[in-house]
């Protein structure tokens, strides 16, 4: 193992839209960048796989774009510590980076939240945009029967790539209710082509508004799920359960750094900058809005970071604009009830230490849970049942400490060095 | 770069096209259950973004790797626990 060192101005973590999009106006700017990401190469989730082979405009300019700069991309590296200010270290899978930077943007993105539901732990049963990472990375769905489920206008986008991939979808389950979902449409003007695309796409696929899923079934991996609308409830067959309930930011590092946040996202100002002087925040970690609210907040952390904060400012119209889609957005998809009631006291919430629904339910923090169940405490570190206690029992992690994920312990020693 | 990569997943070789992860690899060949949970559950992949931890398999003797995050390799030796 060797220690890798990199000095820049501006340090960019996550090399999705808002990161990449960071990354070009830095650059352009004449400062020192390097990008961050954990994946192996750019293009966050929704890019995924776009930089090799585009599908269309958007992506394809935004990397000829980040082509016609000089960007130091660091790809399958994980960010866990910072043992000083202006550094961070990362792990990849030989070595230990030691990132030191002057300005950092955090653009982490966001991940799926997942609620347990009795079955929720079989084999096949997966994210909506897991399914679709899997596909994207070489699984092959051709003639597979999915149930595409959960909650938001991601559950369109996975249904419409899963069938242009010869996946029989055999139902869209959307938790949120028409009512909801009327609203949003009104306020889709503005990607009407976009809707019309989908719509074209999904002919002939059932789209439930005001249904889930309440159970999942099989012995070793799935075979079926029971669906739930208006009180009736019906089995499907299927081979994938495709189900995510919208999405929730990562802010791991933004809390790891002292950064603050609120209501479940990272505080930034109107330059995007956090709490913490030189760390900027853009894209889904400060909120949820999907690709354009993404783009142009990244292009203004760029360049606020690289100190053109009058460039940046030209940039705050069409963010504004950007914002009130997302607001809409949030309110369309807000999580019903009901979905609090779905796990069964057997039902396991933290999949890495298997702790029931029953045997959380008796606390009354995540912390006294932690403590007594370790709930939270395995591999993922609450990544996936963070998003359920708190939506299940209003349960806000406490605090952050390093390493931010699992590393090797000759990353940890060098950590503490 | 050659157009394909064959690795071996349980001793079962599957072809796969290059740029592909060794998630994919291991369902296509007929795996699901990638690892046991801690009371012996069967589990495969959730996230298929590198948050969730349940895709970990042993390659190439290395455990716990996350198998969604690593490419596949020609020659690549992959053993689940499931």
């Amino acid at each position: 193992m060797a220690n890798i060192r990199h000095v820049c101005d501006v340090l960019i973590v996550g090399a999705g839209p808002a990161g990449l999009a960071a990354a070009w106006r830095a650059a352009s700017s004449g400062v020192r960048v390097s990008v961050v990401d954990d994946n192996p190469a750019a293009g966050g989730q929704i890019w995924r796989g776009e930089q090799a082979k585009p599908s269309s405009a958007e992506p394809q300019a935004w990397f000829e774009r980040i082509r016609s700069v000089d960007i130091q991309m660091i790809n399958g590296a994980r960010v866990f510590q910072q043992p000083e200010a202006g550094m961070l270290l990362a792990e990849t899978s030989q070595d230990v980076c030691e990132l030191n930077y002057e300005s950092l943007v955090l653009a982490t993105g966001a991940r799926e939240r997942f609620l347990p539901f009795p079955g929720w732990t079989l084999p096949n049963v997966m994210g909506a945009g897991g399914l679709q990472a899997l596909v994207k990375t070489g699984l092959p769905i051709e003639a597979k029967r999915v149930v595409v489920a959960g909650s938001g206008p991601l559950l369109l986008a996975v249904a419409a790539y899963l069938r242009g991939r010869g996946a029989e979808v055999l139902l869209i389950a959307e938790q949120a209710s028409s009512l909801q979902l009327a609203r949003f449409s009104i306020g889709l003007f503005g990607k009407s082509s976009q809707a019309l695309a989908l719509k074209r796409q999904l002919k002939g696929v059932p789209y439930r508004s005001g249904c889930w899923v309440v159970a999942a079934h099989g012995a070793d991996e799935l075979e079926s799920v029971t669906l739930i609308r208006g009180g009736k409830r019906w089995e499907v067959a299927c081979d994938y359960l495709a189900c995510g309930f919208h999405l929730v930011p990562n802010l791991e590092l933004a809390e790891l750094l002292g950064c603050s946040v609120e209501r479940g996202t990272v505080t930034v100002d109107e330059f995007q900058q956090t709490t913490v002087s030189q760390i900027y925040g853009a894209g889904e970690a400060t909120g949820i809005g999907g690709l354009e609210p993404s783009l142009v907040e990244g292009e203004i952390a760029g360049l606020a970071a690289a100190g053109k904060r009058d460039e940046a400012r030209k940039l705050f119209p069409i963010r504004e604009k950007h914002q009130k889609f997302a607001d809409l957005l949030n309110r369309t998809f807000a999580l019903r009830d009901e979905l609090k009631h779905l796990a069964a006291l057997e039902t396991i919430v933290c999949r890495c230490e298997d702790v029931t629904f029953e045997r959380l339910r008796r606390h009354r923090s995540w912390r006294a849970a932690k403590l007594q169940t370790r709930c939270g405490m395995g591999p993922c570190q609450g990544r996936v049942c963070g998003g359920a206690v708190e939506f299940l029992f209003g349960w806000r992690a406490e605090s952050v400490r390093p390493p931010a994920l699992p590393v090797r312990v000759e990353s940890l020693i060098r950590g503490t060095e | 770069m050659p157009e394909t990569v064959r690795l071996s997943v349980n001793g079962v070789s599957v072809e796969m096209p290059a740029g592909s992860m060794v998630s994919a690899a291991i369902l296509k060949s007929g795996t699901y259950a990638f690892r046991r949970s801690v009371t012996g559950e069967p589990r495969g992949p959730l996230c298929g973004m590198g948050i969730c931890f349940e895709c970990r398999v042993t390659i190439d003797g290395e455990p716990h790797c996350r198998s969604c995050q690593i490419v596949c390799k020609d020659g690549m030796d992959v053993r689940t626990d499931g």
